[in-house]
């Protein structure tokens, strides 16, 4: 217990747990624990003790039975057949795409419309703060039911593509945009279109290396190289050569009209778009606001000395107050992630088989294990949520004040 | 401090959850109420008028037992359940019956651990489509967009039938009939699936019903009835024959405008006279009254009569008696003999 730096008194003695101020709290604060652990423990034990008795045993051996019901949109094999496990899976990820989707898009909007409420344009001003304020102040639900039953009303169904005189068309031939959702050509794969992918991936690595070069070349030579049209070259040439090259080996499979639906093509459905949308807008109001906010954070003082250096105001803004604001802005930023996450659980308003639509509704509904359910759902979400926050703060350490 | 207000708090949750005993028909009696679960709002099974009174097909079940057990079918306590809660509240306790279009399936009755007393309402699952599409019979359905109220025993047989004809089809969720009748009308599925009472229901309320046809296909069987806790062997007689009761009255010919004076005295028929307390002591055996069943048919009619004014063909929900039709007229009611 003894090492070279210790003072050079005697060994250690159980008394000192208790007299030597050096172990005394930790003496009282394991004892403490303990104590909480046993408090916990009997908690549970009688929590289960009486679920018991009130017939309610908790057992999860339902999650490796058969779920017996479809889901529409699985982005992993999924069949009747499959266990309600793999259909929480499936939920799960349709939560996490539609939170994923909504999440860029609401950053997007958020963004543009907290620079444009500092305008100095008094139209765009008030038109953007009308929009902050109808987006924020009704409830995300409402959005959702509004905004799909437009959809549905107005958009055409498939049933109008049909017939010689029919009353609606695909746009171009390839895109079918239906009450239903939305039919776009989806790619196929031939022989040798793994090259031109791999080409397109080294295409945007070189626009990275290059735009670091261009850096490189302004900080230390001071030599200001431009990087918008290079960058789209590289981006566009190299593959369209790759593609020619090889003989085109990508084709698209374009959605057709047989029996009662489009089939082929990519299909998004109109429950997805409807909760991508609802959300996006409505969380961007949010975020809007915060962009705002960290934007105002930034000293008038910043924007007026990058003015006299003679900067730009798209440049004052992109190199000056943008890399000030963020600190303030990702913060409450990854509230906004969280609950845009959250509150998609709102997904079964539109028939979305989201988490809560899979494991905390069919599945609880068929197997009558709610409580079981319930729990799981809320560890699911947990486990989201904590991911989300913790990649998020990676960003805000990368982005924040560093002192030094 | 505050930390351990909380565990007090929650050890007296746990204890008090505890609590819920055995002999319900003791608590209901007690308690001078009986805790009916029924749907959050269903016209014709369960729904509150306009006064705020609960009334339909399954609230009339309720309120036969509540006047079998207490005397009085007022003293009901009803409990809107969702498909959600209904199970949870039935083993909880905080239900003493559930009367809620529940289907009688083999893994609610076994290893949910409840007794279906019963079968109060044969109904079975049916599809609807558009006339324009020129369908006429389910197995055409290839590919189709089918809308599907969630959480019932529907989802699960539209699965199996797709899968055992080997056809596919795009599955629609919608929580509620309400939000279905939208998308079906606008085009946004090409079917609607749901119980064919449901079904008649739903089409009844469009504005031009003929627009629309029920296939032929009854794809599953659909026994809705009332269902009690496991375990309490008495309580779940006494639900049973109470059903049974009205069930009994209707094809003996006991109604609630007759009870009263049928039961004044013994009259010619045993059956009637075992089934009314004038003769026997089956009320006793139950642990209630003699006139436990009077007062259950006198609460709101016979079976037949419940039907008639809830569901039936005179009432805007327009279900005929199809297999709800006594036995002996062909239908599927058949009550165990009062002896």
């Amino acid at each position: 217990m003894s090492t070279i730096s210790d003072p050079p008194s005697g060994s250690f003695q159980l008394s000192m747990l208790i007299n030597d101020t050096r172990y005394r709290s930790y003496t009282f604060q394991f004892i403490a624990l303990i104590l909480l652990i046993l408090a916990f423990a009997y908690l549970g034990y009688n929590l289960l003790a009486n679920l018991q008795a009130a017939g309610l045993n908790i057992s999860y051996k339902f999650l490796g039975e058969p779920a017996g019901y479809d889901i529409n949109q699985t982005l992993i094999p999924y069949t009747s057949q499959s266990t309600h496990w793999q259909a929480s899976l499936v939920g799960v990820l349709n939560t996490l795409l539609v939170a994923f989707l909504g999440c860029i898009m609401a950053t997007i909007i958020g963004v543009v419309v907290g620079v444009l409420r500092l305008s100095n344009n008094w139209l765009v001003r008030q038109l953007m703060s009308i929009y902050v304020e109808i987006f924020r102040n009704v409830p995300v639900l409402i959005w959702i039911l509004i905004i799909m039953a437009v959809f549905i009303a107005v958009l055409p169904q498939p049933r109008d593509f049909r017939g010689d005189d029919a009353e609606a068309s695909m746009v171009l031939g390839m895109f079918a945009f239906t009450g239903r959702g939305f039919y776009l050509p989806a790619p196929v794969f031939g022989a040798g279109s793994g090259v031109v992918v791999a080409v397109f991936l080294a295409s945007i690595a070189g626009i990275f290396a290059f735009r670091n070069y261009a850096k490189k070349a302004l900080y230390e030579r001071g030599q200001l190289i431009p990087t918008f049209w290079p960058s789209l070259a590289i981006f566009f040439i190299p593959s369209i050569i790759a593609y020619f090259i090889l003989g085109r080996p990508i084709s698209l499979e374009y959605p057709e009209l047989k029996g009662f639906n489009f089939q082929g093509g990519i299909f998004m459905r109109n429950s997805l778009i409807a909760l991508w949308f609802a959300l996006s807008i409505y969380t961007a109001a949010f975020i809007a606001e915060n962009v705002r906010a960290g934007i105002l954070a930034v000293s008038k003082g910043q924007t007026e000395a990058a003015a006299s250096l003679g900067l730009r105001p798209g440049r004052i803004m992109n190199l000056v107050v943008l890399p000030q604001a963020l600190r303030v802005i990702i913060p409450p930023l990854i509230s906004q992630y969280l609950n845009l996450t959250k509150n998609s659980s709102l997904a079964i308003a539109v028939g979305y088989m989201d988490l809560t639509g899979t494991l905390g509704g069919i599945t609880l509904n068929q197997t009558g294990r709610a409580i079981e359910a319930i729990f799981l759902l809320m560890l699911f979400y947990l486990a989201i949520s904590l991911g989300i926050s913790a990649i998020m703060n990676v960003y805000n350490n990368a982005v924040k004040l560093k002192e030094r | 401090m505050k930390k351990i207000a909380i565990l007090g708090a929650m050890t007296v949750a746990g204890l008090s959850a505890g609590v819920a005993s055995a002999a319900t028909l003791d608590d209901v009696k007690a308690r001078g109420k009986l805790n009916c679960g029924v749907t959050t709002g269903l016209v014709g099974f369960a729904a509150p008028n306009a006064n705020g009174e609960w009334e339909g097909f399954d609230v009339g079940v309720c309120r036969a037992v509540a006047a079998a057990v207490l005397g009085d079918p007022a003293a009901v306590e009803f409990v809107p359940t969702t498909g959600k809660t209904r199970f949870t509240a039935l083993a909880s306790g905080e239900i003493d019956l559930l009367a809620r279009n529940t289907t009688w399936t083999f893994s609610r009755d076994v290893d949910l651990g409840f007794e279906f007393v019963g079968v109060n309402y044969y109904d079975g699952q049916g599809f609807m489509v558009p006339k324009e599409l020129g369908v006429s019979s389910a197995k055409e359905l290839d590919g189709a967009t089918v809308c599907i109220q969630t959480g019932t025993t529907t989802e699960l047989n539209l699965a199996d039938f797709f899968r055992a004809n080997n056809i596919s089809y795009e599955p629609v969720p919608i929580e509620t009939n309400a939000e279905a009748q939208p998308l079906y009308l606008e085009g946004a599925c090409d079917v609607y699936t749901t119980d064919a009472s449901g079904l008649a229901a739903t089409r009844a309320a469009f504005e031009n019903p003929g627009d629309h046809v029920v296939l032929p296909e009854i794809i599953s069987k659909e026994p809705l009835g009332p269902l009690v806790r496991h375990g309490d062997n008495q309580w779940g007689d006494i639900a049973r024959w109470t059903l049974n009761a009205l069930i009994a009255a209707e094809e003996l010919g006991v109604t609630s405008a007759n009870v009263a004076e049928l039961a004044a005295a013994a009259g010619s028929n045993p059956e009637i006279n075992r089934l009314l307390g004038t003769e026997g002591t089956l009320g006793a055996m139950l642990g209630l009254d003699a006139d436990w069943a009077v007062k259950a048919i006198a609460a709101g009619g016979n079976y037949g009569e419940l039907f008639e004014k809830n569901i039936g063909e005179n009432t805007p929900i327009g279900l005929a008696r199809g297999l709800n039709a006594q036995w002996t007229e062909g239908g599927l009611l058949y009550s165990p003999p009062f002896r």
